[in-house]
């Protein structure tokens, strides 16, 4: 999926370039091929491309210069954060530029009586919580990859993490953002109120995968740390048993902090890992975190532990101090890098299903890898019903990368059809541009295209991700037909 | 679904997407209405014909252990919290039910939240999918059933306070939860400084907190959750206990307090929780832990702006005075023209709700 380098002698791209080196540090370009290497793809490295050129600002005044050269000289831009996507968002355009919000990394101000942060995009997810720390707070979503990811960036796919049924996703808990326009122009969404007086501009921008804009600021809401956690870890010995367990857990009117399910490979190869304890001869098992203060959460550890007891729970382990429970959680929140153990690569899939399904949608994963002839192991968020199921495969195998593709895509057809969605946090970039039309009708993609053009009428933020553009294809710039997998 | 159907459920879909083909081909905008309850709060006057979608309503699904509900938006709110509270459930974010008239539709359109909201989320935190119909009369259905779903962009919580002007809400499913185990409530003596200083420093402690009110030298704080974990932070935080406090969060949700009486212009504030109080404006009710304030009387709009940008938020006008004049703050020229392309990519021929959100909207 590499291709050689195109338009190298192309005017506008000597243009480009030129004006870029006029309002950047030397230092803040990367033009060769070889250093721009490092940028060619997220977190979903199956896709990969090279920009004309990557640009790293320093400043939003630079930001905002750079996006007015492109928009001047009609330039795809492409937004970039930690690049930890799962979903080749961040792909560069090979006929654009890639524009790295990293160096903005400043915490602005952290106000502790307001209980707010602001934050340029850069900033990585956990240092929001460990400058919050010293005031007794926290900022709330934690996606797996929190140490390296960008709040840049999860804002731009609405990330969610394992604390997402009580706490929220993104969208829940930002109040603010400045936002630059595909012309540069600034703009100051949201409020420090807890809302605004026109069209919830926050809800649009938030999960809009960088084609609306560039988020140059955000203020986050930061949450008192609870007194105490306490995580229930039971094995059971039926993906049935931990499916009914999970519900029991929710009709008896307990919100866990964290409530996540995991199959047996996946238990398995985690426990090689992180060496957390885990029952290595469940079919599943399932943590349920539950926190708040010491009276509430020693009730729930009692209530959750006597429910799994009585739904056939094999193994039962409750966590006895925050090293333990910290224990209990890295087996989980290394499930992705453990399984990259077993396999010479794994794809990573990402559908939402109503958490009533999840027997019957397991088992027909089960069936499909039988199928395809390729193994997985599957991560769920079983409180949210996010389901990750982890295709193992070979990419250096052309046949077993068109299998595992062929494989994840029929997982999303089966997350829609049970009544789910085709990705729950992940976001659809290149990758699962072309299911959109398994959950959306023409007149629904149509309406997508159309809120496009309200914000970016030349259409150059992050084209050819997010949304199939269908009317106005003849002068659309979309991704060149190297990109599209059918 | 696990409910009787009600005699009165009926699916007018059809008959709404005549009515607006109608409308569009003799240019003749429409207003919206339901229960009628909010044609003087919240937006403009709409001087366009009414459409009324009352009778589209009903419970569509409810799944308690799937903690989601989808029901037709003309159905009243009360209908909604009774089979909930059969399931030991409840809607989160505590609407206003405005004599049991208060219909789906127009809070998500309106995005009224009660006292809850700080803590517990308004309408469009809860809000999972839409179905709705556009100006261009077409059927559409964004977002799902589901807690997470981030395929294309969020047209659902887009049309919370959008106020009918993207389209005619049809359908809507919501984040529900479970009944809090125990509530109660203590009352504090203190300064309207004193309240918002207080409100946001116990705000800021891991505790059941679920409503903080001041008005008339009272500041009342509801903690509602795990009985054990709502006593024993009620032991802390000491106070006097407030009576009867279920009917007192009623009065301040449903704006039946003496504060909210009479035909006086009424004032809201959506500003920083901590910011401080505005002395020159008379009297004042404080809400949702600080974030939101409400003023009564006669005011100069720009200098309520004023002290609503400096507090990180903004005024509006609720209630009464001249809704034929903007109820909102000017905005910016950019946020304008976003605006306004914004609404044209879903209502090219402006027939839905005419300035009732701005004039030029």
């Amino acid at each position: 999926m590499k291709t050689a380098r195109q338009n190298l002698t192309n005017p506008t791209s000597e243009a480009l370039k030129r004006r870029l080196r006029a309002c950047l540090p030397a230092d803040c370009i990367i033009e060769d091929t070889e250093s721009q290497r490092p940028y060619e793809c997220d977190a979903l490295t199956i896709y990969r491309d090279l920009p004309l050129a990557v640009v790293l600002p320093e400043t939003v005044a630079q930001v905002q210069q750079v996006l007015q050269i492109c928009d001047a000289l009609n330039v795809p831009v492409v937004a970039r954060g930690a690049g930890t996507g799962l979903c080749a968002g961040a792909m560069p355009h090979p006929e654009g530029v890639l524009l790295v919000l990293t160096k903005l990394d400043r915490i602005l101000e952290i106000d502790p009586l307001a209980r707010t942060a602001r934050v340029q995009p850069g900033v990585s997810n956990l240092s929001i919580s460990e400058a919050a720390a010293r005031h007794g707070l926290y900022y709330a979503p934690d996606p797996s990859s929190q140490i390296a990811c960008s709040i840049g960036g999860n804002v731009s796919e609405n990330s969610g993490g394992v604390h997402c049924l009580k706490y929220g996703l993104t969208v829940h808990n930002i109040l603010a953002m400045t936002v630059l326009t595909v012309q540069g122009e600034a703009l100051t969404i949201g409020s420090l109120g807890l809302d605004s007086p026109g069209y919830d501009l926050m809800a649009l921008f938030t999960g809009s995968e960088g084609l609306l804009g560039i988020v140059t600021e955000v203020t986050v809401r930061l949450l008192p740390a609870p007194e105490i956690a306490r995580v229930v870890m039971a094995g059971f010995d039926s993906i049935d048993a931990a499916g009914d367990a999970v519900g029991a857990v929710i009709a008896a009117g307990i919100i866990p902090a964290g409530l996540e399910m995991m199959d047996r490979l996946a238990v398995q190869a985690a426990e090689d890992f992180a060496h957390a304890g885990y029952p290595r001869d469940a079919a599943a098992i399932l943590l349920c975190e539950m926190d708040g203060t010491r009276e509430e959460v020693a009730q729930h550890v009692e209530e959750v532990t006597a429910l799994f007891k009585q739904l056939g729970a094999t193994s039962l382990t409750v966590s006895q101090d925050e090293a333990h429970r910290a224990l209990l959680w890295k087996g989980r929140k290394s499930a992705f890098p453990a399984v990259g153990r077993i396999a010479p690569d794994y794809y990573c899939m990402d559908g939402t299903i109503p958490r009533g399904q999840v027997t019957y949608v397991l088992n027909e994963i089960y069936r499909l890898s039988e199928h395809y002839g390729l193994p997985v192991a599957n991560v769920f968020h079983a409180g949210d019903g996010n389901l990750h199921p982890l295709i193992l495969f070979d990419a250096s195998d052309p046949q077993q990368v068109r299998k595992a593709e062929s494989f994840g895509g029929d997982i999303l057809d089966l997350s829609v059809r049970v009544g789910g969605c085709l990705t729950g946090e992940h976001g659809v970039g290149v990758e699962k541009l072309r299911k959109m039309p398994s959950q959306f009708s023409g007149q629904e993609l149509a309406q997508f295209e159309d809120i496009k053009y309200a914000f970016d009428p030349a259409l150059n933020l992050n084209p050819g991700k997010g949304i199939p553009i269908l009317k106005r294809c003849q002068e659309y710039r979309a991704l060149p037909a190297r990109h599209q997998h059918d | 679904m696990t409910e009787q159907r009600t005699s009165t459920d009926s699916d007018q879909s059809e008959a709404i997407i005549a009515a607006l083909q109608d409308a569009r081909e003799r240019q003749a905008p429409v207003y919206i209405s339901a229960g009628g309850t909010k044609r003087n709060l919240v937006g403009r006057q709409c001087n366009a014909a009414e459409l009324d979608v009352s009778a589209h309503r009903g419970i569509v699904d409810y799944q308690p252990q799937e903690l989601v509900i989808t029901a037709r938006a003309g159905t009243p709110l009360t209908e909604i919290a009774a089979i909930l509270a059969g399931h030991q459930q409840r809607l989160p974010f505590e609407p206003p039910l405005f004599g049991g008239r208060a219909t789906l539709g127009g809070t998500l359109a309106c995005n009224l939240s009660g006292p809850a909201r700080p803590w517990s989320g308004s309408i469009r935190d809860m809000v999972l999918g839409v179905q709705m119909i556009n100006g261009k009369c077409e059927r559409l259905t964004f977002g799902g059933k589901v807690m997470k779903n981030v395929a294309g962009y969020d047209v659902s919580r887009l049309q919370a306070g959008a106020l009918g002007t993207l389209g005619v809400l049809t359908e809507i499913s919501l984040k529900v939860l479970p009944q809090p185990q125990k509530a109660l409530s203590l009352c504090f003596a203190m300064t309207a400084d004193e309240a918002v200083q207080t409100m946001n420093q116990r705000a800021a402690e891991p505790k059941p907190l679920s409503g903080a009110f001041w008005v008339d030298g009272q500041l009342y704080l509801r903690l509602s959750g795990a009985a054990n974990a709502v006593d024993s932070t009620a032991r802390q935080w000491g106070g006097e206990s407030v009576e009867d406090d279920n009917a007192l969060w009623e009065a301040l949700r449903e704006m039946a307090l003496p504060f909210f009486a009479g035909d006086a212009p009424l004032w809201r504030f959506s500003v920083q929780s901590s910011a401080r109080v505005a002395t020159d404006f008379g009297e004042t009710l404080i809400d949702w832990g600080g974030a939101q304030r409400w003023l009564r009387g006669e005011h100069s709009r720009e200098q309520l702006d004023r002290f609503a940008n400096d507090a990180g938020g903004h005024a509006s006008l609720f209630r009464g005075g001249d809704r034929n004049s903007e109820v909102r703050p000017p905005l910016g020229k950019v946020e304008r023209r976003l605006q306004q392309q914004l609404k044209h990519s879903f209502d090219p021929d402006g027939i839905l709700n005419p300035g009732r959100l701005y004039s030029w909207l």
